[in-house]
């Protein structure tokens, strides 16, 4: 460490990390432009990135004919429903466990632990008779509780994790205070997991707006409930030919949480990392 | 637990202690009750009636009534289309445990690396695509794949590599190479800030008593990082086996399977019977296929868990 590395070494490295990075992610770059050219020029410029001339009419075109206002709006709504509810049901959880010791614990943290190893797929069918027998099936609430509904085992376990490290001495003084359970965790607990509450949210947001099997599945035969990533799927197949009015319905799909990604990006990763820790 | 409630009965003085216990234990109950309403509707009743319906013949509609036996589960074992899905799912868990992993080891020692600077840059770099839409990801790709005007082709056309266009997505011979390698791609990024994450994690005063104690970089990497990332890099190894073995959005939405079913894959495939577009839809038979993959993602989970513990994988991973 406390020897200096020489210049040109260091260059090398960098120079590898740009161009491998470069590649990495140049296919989004590739889309992104070719949403702002028309479909002949898509064709006729090769690698050629820089547009002829920019024009928004594939974002147009996607928005209002291919209805990604419409999938927007729902993929917008399901996000930030199951974000909320997410956030409530394990950081909820998530208190009892780390603070409590009562009946019924131990079998429940297993039982939630178990379904880490457990394969989504095959519990579609279900999953999909249950919403319909509770007749969410035409509503944008059968695809929220349905993915409201899993384990959450890693932020039920951040959360735990969280809360059980906080002093004793926080609930005692509060109860000295005469503050009952609820209030303490709502006005005194609660605020002091932000960390833990933004992780939760920022993973949970990524998951959620990129979601594809359940919403896929819950919309099969209701193309107005459509999220942005089945949308997108759909459209593929029926436009087959329109290149650059898809590059325009990818863009759209992707730069908003690439945006909020970027500016998250730290808590994030963070986040992932404090996770893996544990 | 049940030795402290006799206890506080035999004492009068103590049970307005024991109002206050069974209170709070009840507000405990109150606050993991909704979550364990919905994990009994979404998670535990439909894992146990998947199992229910692979004993019967059933479309979705109606009741269960003409059971099946094991038929459903005879019928899978006997299909070659289910082994060729079998094989292919093998096959890129493999590759992704066999080629991501220990790349994604060697990118993370080097953005660990005190004397480079921009790490985070090139986190968010190479992590863009786990953030990306998956559906997204599939068309994107079949930009870049494509037969027709395909970034790849172009890009080989005007090096002069290739003479005329090759089909990467439509050809049986690179269809799943092409699969496999984006798949690499699309969770590299997640491989690499676990690794990160366990590399951060490592006890700092050891590495500092080695360096004083002379040793050199390579040392410290082959004596000390590596033997110390074992447990973390089994519980990676784990999570990253069962989550390629259940790929599904990515080929989905890039070939679909084929071509000639040459991507096929269990989840798909189990997909395909359960919802298929056209004709009556099998969900008994699709259940039956997913119970019998189940077992074998257990199985392997299993052998991957008996690694982990016996790494010490546990105790690194945090038991939180």
């Amino acid at each position: 460490m406390k020897k200096k590395l020489k210049f040109a070494p260091v260059l090398v490295v960098h120079t590898l990390l740009l161009g491998l990075g470069l590649i990495w992610v140049f296919p989004f770059i590739w889309m992104i432009t070719a949403s702002f050219k028309t479909n002949n020029e898509y064709i006729t410029s090769g690698i050629n990135l820089v547009p002829q001339q920019i024009q928004f009419s594939n974002f147009a075109r996607a928005w209002e004919t291919a209805r990604f206002s419409v999938y927007f709006w729902n993929t917008l709504i399901v996000t930030v429903s199951v974000v909320v509810i997410i956030i409530a049901l394990c950081s909820l959880t998530g208190y009892a466990i780390g603070r409590f010791r009562f009946r019924g614990r131990l079998l429940f943290v297993s039982a939630i632990t178990a379904t880490l190893f457990m394969p989504k797929g095959y519990t579609i069918i279900s999953i999909y008779s249950l919403v319909n027998a509770l007749g969410l099936n035409n509503s944008l609430w059968g695809i929220i509780i349905a993915e409201v509904g899993g384990g959450h085992v890693l932020f039920i376990l951040l959360f735990v994790a969280y809360f059980r490290g906080l002093p004793k001495e926080l609930e005692e003084s509060a109860e000295v205070d005469g503050s009952g359970f609820v209030r303490t965790f709502a006005t005194i607990m609660l605020p002091l997991a932000k960390p833990i509450i933004a992780t939760t949210a920022i993973m949970q947001f990524m998951w959620s707006w990129n979601a594809f099997l359940m919403p896929l599945t819950l919309t099969l035969s209701k193309p107005e409930l459509r999220t942005l990533g089945v949308g997108m799927f759909q459209f593929v197949g029926e436009n087959t030919m329109d290149w650059t009015g898809m590059a325009a319905a990818a863009s759209i799909s992707l730069v908003p949480i690439l945006a909020v990604f970027i500016m998250l990006q730290r808590y994030f990763i963070e986040g992932v990392a404090g996770a893996v820790k544990g | 637990m049940q030795t402290i409630v006799p206890k506080a009965l035999r004492r009068p003085a103590h049970r307005a202690r024991l109002h206050y216990r069974t209170r709070k234990e009840l507000w405990c109950l109150a606050f993991i009750a909704p979550q364990l309403i919905l994990f009994i509707l979404f998670t535990l009743y439909p894992t146990i009636m998947s199992y229910v319906y692979a004993f019967f013949n059933w479309n979705g509609y109606g009741s269960l009534k003409d059971f099946a036996g094991l038929a459903n589960f005879k019928e899978t074992l006997l299909d070659p289309y289910f082994w060729n899905a079998f094989r292919n799912s093998l096959l890129f868990m493999v590759a992704l445990v066999a080629i991501q992993v220990p790349l994604a080891l060697l990118m993370a020692l080097l953005l660990d690396a005190n004397w480079l600077r921009g790490k985070v840059f090139y986190r968010t770099l190479y992590f863009l695509p786990v953030v990306t839409t998956t559906a997204v990801v599939g068309l994107v790709m079949r930009f870049v794949f494509g037969a027709y005007k395909g970034l790849l082709n172009e890009v080989l056309l005007t090096l002069g590599l290739i003479d005329t266009p090759v089909n990467w997505l439509g050809s049986t011979e690179t269809a799943m190479t092409i699969v496999i390698l984006v798949g690499i791609w699309k969770s590299f990024g997640m491989k690499l800030v676990y690794w990160l994450a366990g590399i951060q994690s490592l006890p700092k005063e050891l590495f500092e008593a080695a360096r004083i104690d002379g040793a050199s970089p390579w040392q410290l990497l082959r004596y000390l990082t590596l033997p110390l990332l074992i447990p973390v890099g089994s519980v990676i190894l784990l999570i990253s086996a069962v989550n390629a073995l259940h790929v599904f959005d990515l080929v989905k939405t890039m070939t679909d399977g084929g071509p000639a079913f040459q991507t096929d894959m269990v989840d798909l495939y189990i997909y395909r019977y359960a919802f298929s577009g056209s004709g009556e839809a099998r969900i008994g038979f699709a259940s039956a296929a997913g119970v019998l993959y189940g077992i074998v993602v257990m199985l392997i989970s299993v052998l991957l868990g008996l690694l982990v513990k016996w790494s010490g994988g546990r105790k690194a991973s945090g038991a939180a």
